[in-house]
This record gives structure tokens, sequence and C-alpha cells, in this order.
């Protein structure tokens, strides 16, 4: 593994060490991840990338503090996330982190607002939901339910929803999945748009090479382990990109 | 294992066990239904046969006419009037019993027996020991639950005062005699085997202690087979006019048959009423349940389409689930049925007095109630099995696009601005599927009713037994004279020691008529200003007796199509036995009997008698209470004590026993009605809303936060379903009350306020269970899984 692109602890917003998820036991455990180590620092924007089955999701998983590992620790700031029971983790989602899914899971009886409301009512510093819109774009669409939103639309809610609680850091699953290139293209200027403006720390994980080039940091990952640490000096513009 | 299935048929199997909760849930209430219907079927055939068997091998009387003295010679006659298939004599009479160890006398009768076995008429069954010596004029045949009520064996002894005088008796030998299947004192409204006894004693020894040597007091008949009886019994009062007939009755009004009777019909409306609410809500439950499993599945029924399972295969693997699960109740209904049915044989025995009851149901109670759950189930999943032959295989395995919520309503979008977002939620959620939540409150407002209209009835019958004991009849002890005396004798009474204020009635057996109608009934005749026995009207307000005329409940006035102003014939059958026509001077409702009253003086004027009574009414001293019933049971002038305290006692301890059991159950079938509906309910939107409600888990909501938004919305469904469940079991309780209008009793409709709290509680406990049930299940949501899953 190329160590060299690490940054330092002291910076780091989220840092893993040797974690560990298997499934079953004995001779059909099944292991999802293989002692991972990693460092993001704040305010990066960071793309995984891996085939699916790579370990890439349970990752995120655990660093959003949805799963445990199996083994290893996992830090967020300095508070150690693996020592934490289930309401100190149902905690630590509500305050801290944001997450962005490939099927949107928005509310249906809510409407874009509401669904935006429903977090910033349960936050400690929110922006409102209102400004939340319209840093994805939908300032206009507001008042709308999911039912009367396009695929991107509803995602670009989902996005707004993640990031109202100004969240210290963003996690995103395959955002463009379920949305063709064009779409797909602005749900990503809305997350970049984020990590730019509010400094967000975020990770996005895809099977898309092709998003990785907007990256600051790009992790590749197969069998459960971290392959390769990539810098990237320049990354460009979603509307850059083309897949 | 399942390898010899079908695909499909394993497909149903696996989804059946996936949903065994709700599944279960259903069963047990198409259970209920088919187990209540099975109950109250079967024990209403069970006890008609019973009853006609009984009847027939024993020989229970078609008529009863009771004579003041005729000679036997007469029954020659009796038995050439037509009509008649055969006829016997017999001496039978009112005493006072006193058993070692009873403080208070008891009332009881005695009957003759015949010199060779039993009667042929009213035979019984001798359950132990042996006839009386014909030679002995001390033995005697005791009623069995009389003198198990008081642990007397063949050997024992007991005193009667037989016309005056005392007599010390050895019992021979127990019966159960058809004539006393309910045995109750004339007058009492519950049985009480302790305090009514009934004994039989060789006919020349009861004829000299009654002075009826070669003379008898009452005859009982068989009548031919399909003869009108009314006509033999017109025929019969002829006959024995100069011998003081009080007037011939046939079994209508032959009180232990009448009481039975009462509790056939009882049984009769609540197997008519009852199942079918059960079955309702089971058929709607499925409804729901399959519904909703059917809308869930839309994408497996488009794929089974698409690869050539024809529509019929489809919606016959639906159909197969809802008969596995229907079957699955009958079953449960039938095991609880004949359970509960066993049980209800084995305390009817304890108060029916038959030598066997079975509970066994004809076949065609069985059919009915398959057939009737498999009707409900596939009326309540007729429109589920629809949706799947209709649907489009290309349609169905493109997901549903999400819920269309923005067609709310402009009121609710102005109410709904106040509150929090999961508020809102729920609150959409209602209004979008208003039919939903309709058919969820109205299931648990079912429930609610079916408690309320089950259990009013304790309420019904405390109300009565108060009304009775503590506003009409006040007095402590009634006592009943051998023969109608001259006022005077209430002074002899009061002398008793502990007796401390009297008051005089006479009842007098008459026949009423009104054209073509006409009953048998005593008038009872009482002071215009009574203070202990009193006619009172329904806000429980004395009525004085008018100076005139007839007072008669609105049960009597009914059955005589008489109203208040009309003349109605009065034909005496005691003293001169006038005839004559009075006018009837009021009307007043009354919850139990048939009762006439008159003011005593007006009464005996129209007898054209000196001033006499046939008992008093009394207010006995409590701390002495032990002399009065030591004195009462030696005056030879007393043929009968009633005691109130014991008599409400006894109306307590039945209640108690046979309708406490019965709500009881009702409480349990109701309770898991509510649990049926609304467990089904939540887990049915857990698995709709499963991955909302993972979303908002993800999102940092806590599990209590997640769980509000469902259990929220049942617990308002539910909050809802209370007033709807108070007014449905309200108009089952008036249903009920409507159908319980016989001559014995009739209900009123009372419910206190604690039955709906109860019910009321019933069901929140039921909604909170469930709730509970889910919350666990919101526990275990996997959230992971769940997002990860396209719609």
């Amino acid at each position: 593994m190329n160590n060299e692109n690490q940054p330092t602890t002291s910076q780091a917003a989220i840092r893993a060490e040797g974690l560990t998820k298997t499934y079953g036991s004995g001779e059909s455990t099944v292991y999802a991840l293989r002692g991972v180590d990693l460092a993001v620092p704040h305010g990066e924007m960071v793309v995984l990338l891996g085939p699916s089955g790579s370990g890439k999701s349970t990752l995120l998983n655990i660093l959003g503090g949805l799963d445990s590992p199996t083994e290893g620790r996992v830090f967020f700031d300095k508070d150690e996330l693996t020592a934490f029971d289930d309401r100190h983790l149902t905690q630590f989602r509500r305050e801290y982190v944001g997450f962005v899914f490939q099927f949107y899971n928005l509310i249906p009886s809510l409407t874009a607002r509401e669904n935006v409301a429903l977090v910033t009512e349960i936050a400690h510093n929110p922006m409102t939901p209102e400004h939340a819109l319209e840093l994805v774009g939908l300032g206009k669409r507001m008042d709308h339910f999911p039912a009367q939103l396009s695929g991107g639309e509803q995602q670009r809610v989902a996005i707004a929803r993640a990031i109202a609680k100004q969240p210290r850091v963003l996690l995103c699953d395959e955002p463009t999945g379920a949305l063709d290139s064009k779409t797909g293209i602005v749900v990503l200027e809305a997350i970049a748009r984020v990590n730019r403006e509010l400094g967000t720390t975020t990770m996005v994980i895809t099977h898309n090479a092709a998003i990785a080039n907007m990256a600051d940091r790009i992790l590749s990952m197969a069998d459960g382990q971290i392959q390769n640490i990539e810098q990237n000096a320049h990354p460009c513009a979603p509307a850059e990109l083309t897949w | 294992m399942l390898e010899f299935l079908a695909p499909l048929d394993r497909k149903l199997l696996r989804d059946l066990w996936a949903i065994k909760g709700q599944a279960l849930a259903i069963a047990v209430v198409i259970g209920c239904g088919v187990g209540m219907y099975l109950m109250s079927k079967g024990m209403l055939a069970s006890l008609a046969d019973t009853r006609a068997a009984y009847y027939e091998r024993y020989r229970f009387a078609d008529i009863w006419a009771p004579v003041k003295r005729a000679p036997d010679a007469l029954l020659e006659q009796i038995t050439e009037l037509p009509g008649v298939r055969r006829a016997e004599t017999r001496i039978r009479a009112g005493v006072i019993l006193d058993v070692e160890g009873a403080a208070a006398p008891i009332t009881g009768e005695i009957q003759s027996l015949p010199a060779i076995r039993g009667p042929h008429i009213n035979d019984f069954v001798l359950r132990q020991g042996r006839y009386p010596d014909p030679l002995r004029e001390d033995e005697v045949l005791a009623l069995e639950a009389f003198a198990e009520a008081h642990q007397l064996e063949p050997g024992n002894h007991l005193y009667a005062i037989l016309n005056g005088t005392k007599k010390k008796l050895t019992i021979t030998g127990l019966v159960l005699s058809p004539e006393y299947v309910y045995a109750i004192s004339p007058g009492e409204i519950v049985p009480d085997k302790k305090r009514f006894g009934v004994l039989w004693m060789n006919l020349d020894a009861l004829a000299n202690a009654f002075d009826l040597d070669g003379a008898f007091n009452e005859a009982v008949l068989l009548a031919s087979p399909g003869e009108n009886t009314d006509a033999l019994l017109e025929q019969l009062d002829l006959l024995l006019k100069r011998y003081g007939a009080t007037s011939a009755y046939g079994r209508d009004q032959q009180i232990s048959d009448q009481f039975l009777t009462n509790e056939i019909q009882q049984l009769e409306t609540m197997g008519r009423l009852l199942p079918p609410i059960f079955l309702l809500v089971a058929a709607f439950l499925l409804n729901v349940v399959i519904g909703r499993l059917v809308d869930t599945e839309r994408e497996q029924i488009g794929l089974l389409k698409a690869f050539g399972y024809s529509n019929g295969a489809v919606a016959q693997h639906y159909l197969k689930m809802i008969g596995v699960i229907t079957l699955l109740g009958v079953v449960i209904g039938i095991v609880l049925g004949l359970w509960l049915g066993h049980g209800l044989a084995r305390m009817y025995m304890d108060y029916f007095k038959f030598p066997f009851l079975l509970f066994r149901a004809p076949p065609e109670v069985y059919l009915v109630g398959i057939g009737f759950s498999l009707v409900v189930a596939a009326v309540g999943t007729f429109g589920a099995v629809l949706r799947v032959l209709r649907l489009d295989p290309a349609v169905a395995m493109v997901p549903p696009p999400p819920p269309d919520y923005s067609r709310s309503a402009r009121w609710l979008e102005r109410m709904t601005r106040l509150i929090d977002q999961p508020s809102r939620m729920i609150l959409r959620h209602l209004y979008r599927w208003p039919r939903r939540a309709a058919m969820t409150t109205i299931g648990i407002a079912m429930s609610m009713g079916l408690l309320i209209g089950s259990s009013f009835s304790l309420d019904a019958m405390m109300y009565m037994v108060d009304v009775s004991f503590n506003v009409i009849d006040r007095q402590d002890v009634t006592v009943n004279f051998v023969e109608p005396r001259n006022v005077r004798a209430i002074q002899d009474v009061l002398h008793a020691p502990g007796a401390m204020h009297a008051e005089p009635f006479r009842a007098i057996p008459v026949v009423l008529r009104n054209g073509t109608n006409s009953r048998r009934e005593a008038i009872i005749g009482l002071q215009p200003n009574a203070e202990l026995s009193r006619v009172v009207d329904t806000e429980l307000r004395p009525v004085p007796l008018p100076g005139y005329g007839i007072v008669l409940s609105d049960k009597l006035a009914e059955l005589l199509d008489i109203r208040e102003g009309e003349l109605l014939r009065l034909e005496v059958r005691t003293g001169r036995r006038p005839e004559l026509d009075v006018e009837v001077s009021g009307i007043v409702k009354t919850y139990m009997g048939t009762a006439a009253y008159m003011d005593l003086e007006v009464m005996n004027r129209m007898l054209k008698d000196d001033i006499a009574i046939s008992g008093t009414y009394l207010l006995v001293d409590p701390d002495r209470t032990d002399e009065f019933y030591q004195a009462l049971k030696n005056t030879p002038v007393v043929a009968g004590v009633s005691l109130q305290e014991q008599a409400q006692d006894a109306f307590y301890d039945t209640l108690q026993e046979s309708l406490g059991t019965f709500v009881f159950f009702n409480t349990l079938f109701a309770g898991l009605i509510a649990l049926g509906v609304v467990y089904n309910s939540a887990r049915i939107s857990l698995s709709e809303r499963g991955r909302e409600l993972a979303s908002l888990r993800v999102l940092g909501l806590t599990r209590g936060e997640v769980s509000y938004i469902l259990l929220g919305e049942l617990a308002l469904l539910t909050l809802l379903a209370l007033p709807l469940g108070a007014l449905l079991g309200y108009l089952l309780a008036w249903t009920l009350v409507q159908s319980f209008n016989t001559e014995l009793f009739r209900i009123p409709l009372i419910i206190s306020p604690s039955t709906y709290g109860y019910a009321a509680l019933v069901v929140l406990l039921s909604a909170a269970a469930s709730g509970l049930l889910v919350h666990r299940r919101i526990q275990q949501l996997d959230l992971i899984a769940v997002l990860k899953t396209r719609e």
C-alpha cells in the first residue's frame, strides 16, 4: 500500500485503524473488509472507487455509524466511534453526518422543504431548509412532493437534506447510480458546491471511474482492502466529467 | 423438506411463515367467530335435544291443573276429555323445611308418591338410595341438588311443617325431576339449591297430613300428540271449576320449563348476533392483510405472469393462502368451540339439573360454521384477488411510483403548518389512505363494541338486582300464609322476636282476558301507601296505586294487548270466584315477570271478603334474625318464606358464575380482535414503510422518534376508535336488549361508565401490546439492507 500520501492523523476528520468486517463464522466466513487503515483530512473530497463487492459500502456504513466493524477502531476527530453504543451512534449521525443514497430515500409524504426540515428540526445548528434547497438549485421547487420531482431533483433534495444540518462529513453511496449522466452531473455539482462552499468533508462511493476526477483524493478498493490511494492535485469541475 | 411441493406451493408455505404472526392473528379472529358459533349453536342443540329426550323419557306433563280439593274419582272424567293421552292425580303442597345447620327456614314443595314405584307422568330419576317403604309415613325422597347443598344423604333426617304440623322425615333416596330442571321457588328469580327443596312422600301419608284422603289437589296430563292444548285447558277449567281450580296451565307457564326456554332463547340470540360480528372483523382483517400483501408482491406477481403462469394459477396461489389461514381459523374455532361448549355444558349442569347433558354440535353446525368462514374469507379477499388477476405483468414489474401526497386537503395543510415533520407524516399518511385508516379504526371500534355489548349485561343485571331488592322489594322477609287470613294475622307475625314492621299483601289467582288474549296470573294486592314492597316506574319513583282498577306491568299489557283506561276481564279463581271487568288504571315498566297490582282494599272489596291477606312483608332486626327464623320455623300458619338477602346473594352468585364466565370469554375474544387489528395494521405498515423508517433512522432520528411515526398513527386511530367503539357497543347492547325481551326478563339498557372505561382499557392495552411487538421490530430494522434495496 502506498502510504506516502496519507495525511498525518492530527489533521484527519475521520480516521480508521485496522478495520475488519466479517460475516458468518468458521469455514463460511466472508470478509467484507480486511484490515483497512484510512485517514480523511478536514474539508477534502474523497472518491472511493471499486467494483461491487469490494467493501466500499461496508466501509462507508462503518464510517457513518450505521454499522460496526468486527475488529478495528474508527475515530471521528477525537471521539472513538467504535466505542459508542447505539444511542450515541444515533446522536452522532444526527449531529455530524449527512447521508446520500442511490435511491434517494425521501419521505414521500413530505414536501422537499419538509424533508429537509425533518432534519433541521432535530439538529443543533442547521441552516434553513430554504437555504439548503437553494444550494442544490431547487429554490423554486420547495413545495413539491417527491412524486412530483424527477430522479435528479429527488437526489438533490436528498443532498439538501443531508447538508442542512451542516454536517462535518457528507457520505454519498452511489449518488448518481440511478441517474442518467446529464442528471448525474447536476447532482455531482451540488455535492461539489457543498464541499467547496461549506467545507464539508465529503466521501463519494462510486464504481464509475470518471467521477474520480473531481476528487482531491481517490481511494481504490478491492477485496476488502484499499489497494491504492491517489492524490489529485487538479480536481476538475463536475461539468467537465463525461461518461 | 419441501421438495415434493410445486415451487409456488413452497413459496406459499414460506410466505405464510413470513407472515405467521399476522396469519395467526387472523386465524384466531376467525376461530373466535367459529368457536362462538359452534358453542352457542351446539349448546342450543344440546340443550334442546337433552330437554326433549329427558321430557320424553320421564314423561314430563303437558298440562298441570291445580285444584283445591277434588275426589279421586274425577280422574276418570279427566282422562275421558278429548285430547288427553293420560292423566294422573297427585297431592302437591308448599312446606317449610328445616335442616340441621340452616338457620333460616327453607321454602319447599312436597309431592305425593303413588304406592307402586314412581309416578307415570313427571317421573323422576332415582340417583341414589331407594324408594320410601309404602308402609312408612316418615320416609321421603328429596331433590338431589337441595340434598347435596345441605350435605344430606339417604338415611339423614330433616323437618317439615306439613299443614301446620312439624314432622321429622327420613330421606331414603335422591332424585332428579323434569319438573325441577331449574329448581326455583315460586316468586324467586334465580335458583338457589340451598333455599328451595322438593320432597316426595307416600300418597297415603301425605293425604293424611293434608286431609286429602281420597282426594287430590293437582291433576297432571299428557296431551295426545298434535292436540291443541288451549281447548283442553278450557275444558279442564270448566270441569274442575267447582273443585277450586285456579286455572290449568301448559308447559309455557311451568316455571322450570319457562326458565329453560328463556335460556335457550338467550343462547339463540347470542349465536345469531355475536359470531357474525367476529367473522365480519375477520373478513375485514383478511381484506387488509391480503390486499396489502398483494400490493407488496406486485413485482413477483408480474414476474410469475411473465414466466407464463396463468392468471388462474397466480390467483389460485393467493386463494390457497387465504384458504390455509381460514382453515387454520376453522380448526382453532372447532377446538375452541368444543372446549367452550363442554365447559358451558358443565356450567349448565350445575344449575340446570339434567340427568345427562352432553355437548354435541350437530354436523350441520360444523358445516355452516366452516362454510360461513370460507364465504367470509372469500368476500374479504375478493378485491385483492381481483387485483392479482388484473395486474398487467409489464406494469407489475416496474416498481410503483412513489405515492403522491400532493393532493392534500387545504385544511390539513393549514393545520399541519403548526406541527413537526413526523406528526405531519402521520396526518398526511392518514389522509392519503383514508379507507385504510377507516378500516383500522372500524376494526378496533368493533372489538370495543363487542366488549361493551357483551359485558353490559352485567351492568344491566346488577341494576335489575339493585332495583328489585332495594327499590321495589325493600322487605327483609316475605311470609306466605297457608290460607288467606284476616289482617289481624299480621299482629301474630309481629310478635315474633326481631320483627319490626309488617305490611300485608294478598295474592289471588286469576285469569285475565282481553278479547282472545288470556293469561293466568296472580294479582298482588298492596297497601296504597306501601313502604316495603312497592310499585315503581322506570324513574324508580313509587307509583301510588289508584283507588280503582288494576295496574299492569308493560309486558303483561303487551301480552294482553291492552292499554290504560281499557277494561280487562278478571276471572278470579279463588273464594267466590267472581268474574268482573276492571279498568286498567295504570301500566308500569318492569324488568322481571308479568306482574299485576291492585289496591288491597279495592281487591278485598271486589272479592267481597273480610279483609284478608295471603302474607306479609317484614322488616327484621338484623341482630335478631336467628331468633326470628327460629320462631318462624315453628309457626304453623306459615307456608313459605322468602328471604331477600339470601335471594340477592343467590342472584349475585349466579351472575358471577354464569354471566361472569361469559363476559370473561368475550373480553378475551374482543381483546384478541383488538390485538389482531392493531397488530396487523402495524405490521403491514412496517413492511410497507420499513424503508422510509430506516431512512429516518439513518438521518439520525432515534428509535423512539421513528416508532412515533408508525405507532403515533396507530395511537391516533385507536383514540379515534374509542368513541366509535362506544357507539357500536351501545348499538349492540340496544340490539341485545331488544332480543332479550321475554316474559321472565326484560334487560334494561344500562351501560355503566365503568363498562365503557373497561372496554376502552382493554382496547388500549391490546393496542399497546401490539405496539410493543411492532416497536421491537422497529428496533431490529436492518438499516443497511433496507437502504440498499430499491423500492
